[in-house]
């Protein structure tokens, strides 16, 4: 038994950190958070020229598709230290896009593979135990809504419906779209984010780092992908641990900041973090980010080597993850005591970033609903 | 990434398994359904089963060749606990000699020691016990107040009482934390002793915990002589020894099959009427299940680094914290789905429920834990203590007064 990253993983991972250090991210999402503030769009650094040059819309390409060919824990690598300084790299959207387009060994596969084509795939959840459809999130509420209609004419599919909270959708130049034909049956297409019959409405919320939109398809008119329904799912499961990787490279960001803190910082004549009340929750902070790696490894695991765990190792490493987001951020505010939860710090950033994402691409309660599914029908974790 | 043994790793396994293919038979029922039920038949016939698995080479797998071990690596302890585990046969009789006492007498032994105590000890022929833990000292271990008094002659008069004593009804020999000087601060003035179980003076009652079972006991000590031969390590060093038995302790619980399973709490309730379709219950089992098995992949990683030739760290601890907090939150959980009847006494989870409230203190607290990894993990400075560089004798008086 052998976890240890290998000294590709280690190259790819700081190759990473160090092409994102030449931005200073954090700074612009408080810039972008402040031009929100004053009503205007916020104008982000587009760090898609930086991962096009890193190769990551390509990482989980294989190599005969035009793609890196690299395992989903090397993506996972690269999504943590994005996140750790809140760089809007749009992995969860254009690395499913992109495993989609991969398994159907489609002709725009290496276009999106290359960053030549700017790709999104839109969020369209696979059935679960509980839920027979491929739906997508609700506006707000609790129903899910129905995954869009796909009239399947040879290779031309028109798609009717809506996708909301897509990430990414704004500045995409193609849509990988999963709509259900009348049977009920999985269709992919890919869709020019141009067509007349596509309205991408953008739309901020929170977390100024992190684009969204609200797609509407109205007679759209796209290609078919020739991905199966396993490919489709799996795309879904992809999305699950980017974000569940982005959730565990910011706690294990802020974990650190935090310690310091709490080491110079006196009370009553003594260090803040010698005192067990906060010390404790220190120590939660680390026991759910290193459960979240974890579980990141287990995706990884379970993505190479048991494809059958994949939905339940994804599941979890998002509940698992966003547990631990949810922590590390609000304990990082509560350390830093009450400026910590002003503009003054960075904290407020990272806490935007957390409530927002926990309610993204399904949610945190939908991973923790669908980890409870596959362990109550059987499945046992490796 | 590799979850599969290396090639070395898969040969030494088979070995295990052919072993056990041909000696499963023979293993006594120690627990659970079939059990034998009398303790002396059932301590006699595991006692055998012990010696079979040190001739088989699955029993003091770490141990040195020199005293009968198998010369193994901790990666080998684990692959023999999960053959064991797999086969449904117990390990041996004595695990706390052969997994700590046993260990910590080659670390700190006297070559006399050595040679009369680890071949009995391995076979199971004299099992040891720890003598550790008292009714006024558990978290603080270094506090014991039971008194060595040496004699004129060099021998030790030993008074005090012991607590949480695994085993030590049927054990021949018992390791003990006593303090020999009161006048020095609490860790300086410790010495560790091997003390015979049979001693005059040495009384054993048993600790019946909240299932009603007595899985532990009190042991009385009064006047109880041994030897200058009886000091394991070094007078005023016992907090040495103590520490090298407390590690060997990480690593036996490290290397053993964990019970507690995300898919055994699933199984539990996935058949009662409602479970599958209520949210609440698939929110509780789904969040249950993710910290059981992120908990199953920290061991992984674990012994992967063990692997690698690393020893478990303090942060092991936190495999604790996660492992009973979930597994109490799953005895909440199963007894709301099942009802009453999960707590009867013959239930399976009427047996966790009782046992976990007492698991949340043994082998570390939930609360000294997170202090241990906050301080030596996160390097976070310690709580400002009153008793640090304070000889024991004023501590005790100050907190009299």
């Amino acid at each position: 038994m052998d976890l240890s990253l290998t000294d590709e993983q280690e190259f790819l991972r700081d190759a990473a950190r160090d092409a994102l250090r030449r931005t200073d991210t954090v700074a612009a999402a408080r810039e972008a958070l402040e031009d929100v503030a004053v009503g205007k769009v916020p104008t982000l650094t587009d760090l898609w020229p930086t991962a096009v040059e890193a190769g990551w819309p390509g990482l989980l390409t294989s190599e005969e598709h035009g793609g890196a060919g690299l395992g989903l824990y090397d993506a996972l690598l690269v999504a943590q230290e994005a996140a750790a300084v809140l760089a809007p790299v749009p992995l969860v959207s254009v690395l499913p896009a992109a495993s989609i387009l991969d398994a159907a060994g489609d002709e725009a596969s290496a276009a999106v593979a290359g960053g030549e084509l700017r790709a999104a795939w839109l969020p369209v959840a696979p059935p679960s135990d509980r839920e027979a459809r491929w739906t997508v999130d609700p506006r707000g509420g609790l129903l899910r809504g129905d995954a869009p209609t796909a009239t399947v004419s040879g290779d031309d599919v028109t798609l009717d419906g809506e996708v909301p909270w897509a990430p990414d959708a704004p500045g995409a130049d193609r849509l990988v779209v999963v709509g259900v034909d009348a049977d009920g049956a999985p269709v992919a297409a890919l869709v020019d984010a141009a067509d007349a019959g596509v309205t991408v409405e953008a739309v901020t919320r929170y977390d100024a780092t992190r684009p969204l939109g609200h797609v509407r398809l109205q007679g759209a008119k796209g290609r078919r992908i020739a991905a199966d329904a396993d490919a489709l799912a799996r795309a879904w499961f992809v999305a699950q641990a980017i974000l569940a990787a982005e959730a565990t490279g910011v706690a294990g960001h802020l974990l650190p900041i935090a310690v310091e803190y709490a080491k110079e910082r006196h009370t009553f004549g003594r260090a803040i973090g010698s005192y067990q009340a906060v010390k404790h929750h220190l120590v939660e902070v680390l026991r759910l980010t290193e459960n979240a790696r974890a579980l990141l490894i287990y995706v990884a695991w379970a993505s190479e080597h048991a494809p059958d765990q994949l939905p339940l190792a994804a599941a979890a490493a998002r509940s698992g993850a966003g547990q631990a987001l949810d922590v590390a951020t609000r304990e990082h505010i509560s350390v830093h005591g009450g400026i910590g939860a002003t503009w003054e710090h960075d904290a407020p950033l990272y806490f935007r970033r957390a409530q927002l994402s926990r309610r993204l691409v399904g949610g945190d309660a939908d991973a923790t609903d669908r980890v409870a599914g596959q362990l109550l029908g059987g499945v046992v974790p490796a | 990434m590799d979850l599969n043994d290396s090639p070395e790793q898969a040969e030494y396994r088979e070995r295990v398994r052919t072993w056990l293919r041909d000696n499963a038979a023979d293993a006594p029922r120690v627990r659970g359904e079939g059990m034998i039920q009398d303790e002396d038949e059932r301590v006699a016939a595991w006692r055998t089963w012990q010696r079979r698995l040190v001739e088989g080479g699955l029993c003091g797998v770490t141990w040195p060749e020199e005293f009968g071990g198998a010369g193994k690596g901790p990666i080998e302890q684990v692959i023999v606990n999960q053959e064991l585990a797999q086969a449904g046969v117990p390990g041996p009789l004595d695990f706390i000699g052969v997994g700590m006492m046993g260990p910590a007498i080659i670390v700190h032994g006297t070559d006399e020691q050595k040679r009369r105590h680890l071949g009995p000890l391995l076979h199971g022929d004299e099992v040891f016990c720890q003598l550790f833990s008292e009714p006024a000292a558990g978290s603080d271990l270094a506090g014991v107040t039971t008194r060595a008094v040496q004699q004129d002659d060099g021998s030790f008069r030993i008074t005090g009482q012991k607590v949480w004593t695994t085993n030590a009804q049927f054990s021949a020999y018992g390791v003990l934390l006593a303090r020999t000087d009161a006048d020095v601060p609490k860790h300086k003035g410790l010495t560790m002793f091997i003390v015979p179980m049979d001693a005059p003076g040495v009384t054993i009652r048993g600790l019946r915990q909240i299932s009603g079972e007595a899985e532990f006991n009190e042991v009385f000590l009064d006047e109880v002589e041994v030897g200058a031969d009886a000091v394991l390590g070094q007078v005023g060093a016992g907090w040495t020894t103590a520490l090298t038995v407390l590690m060997f302790e990480r690593l036996a619980i490290g290397t053993a099959p964990i019970g507690y399973s995300a898919e055994r709490f699933a199984a539990a309730i996935a058949d009662a009427p409602g479970a599958r379709e209520d949210s609440a219950v698939r929110q509780e089992i789904g969040r249950i299940g993710t910290e059981l098995i992120a908990s199953r992949f920290n061991g992984h990683r674990m012994i992967s680094e063990l692997a690698g030739g690393g020893v478990p760290g303090p942060e092991f601890g936190l495999a604790k914290v996660t492992m009973v907090s979930a597994a109490v939150d799953a005895g909440d959980l199963i007894g709301d789905v099942l009802g009453p009847d999960a707590l009867d006494h013959d239930d399976e989870w009427g047996y966790m429920i009782s046992f976990l409230p007492g698991l949340k203190s043994a082998g570390g607290t939930e609360e000294i834990l997170r202090n241990t990894i906050g301080e030596r993990v996160l390097g976070l400075p310690p709580e400002p203590r009153l008793d640090k560089g304070v000889p024991f004798s004023e501590l005790r008086s100050r907190q009299e007064a």
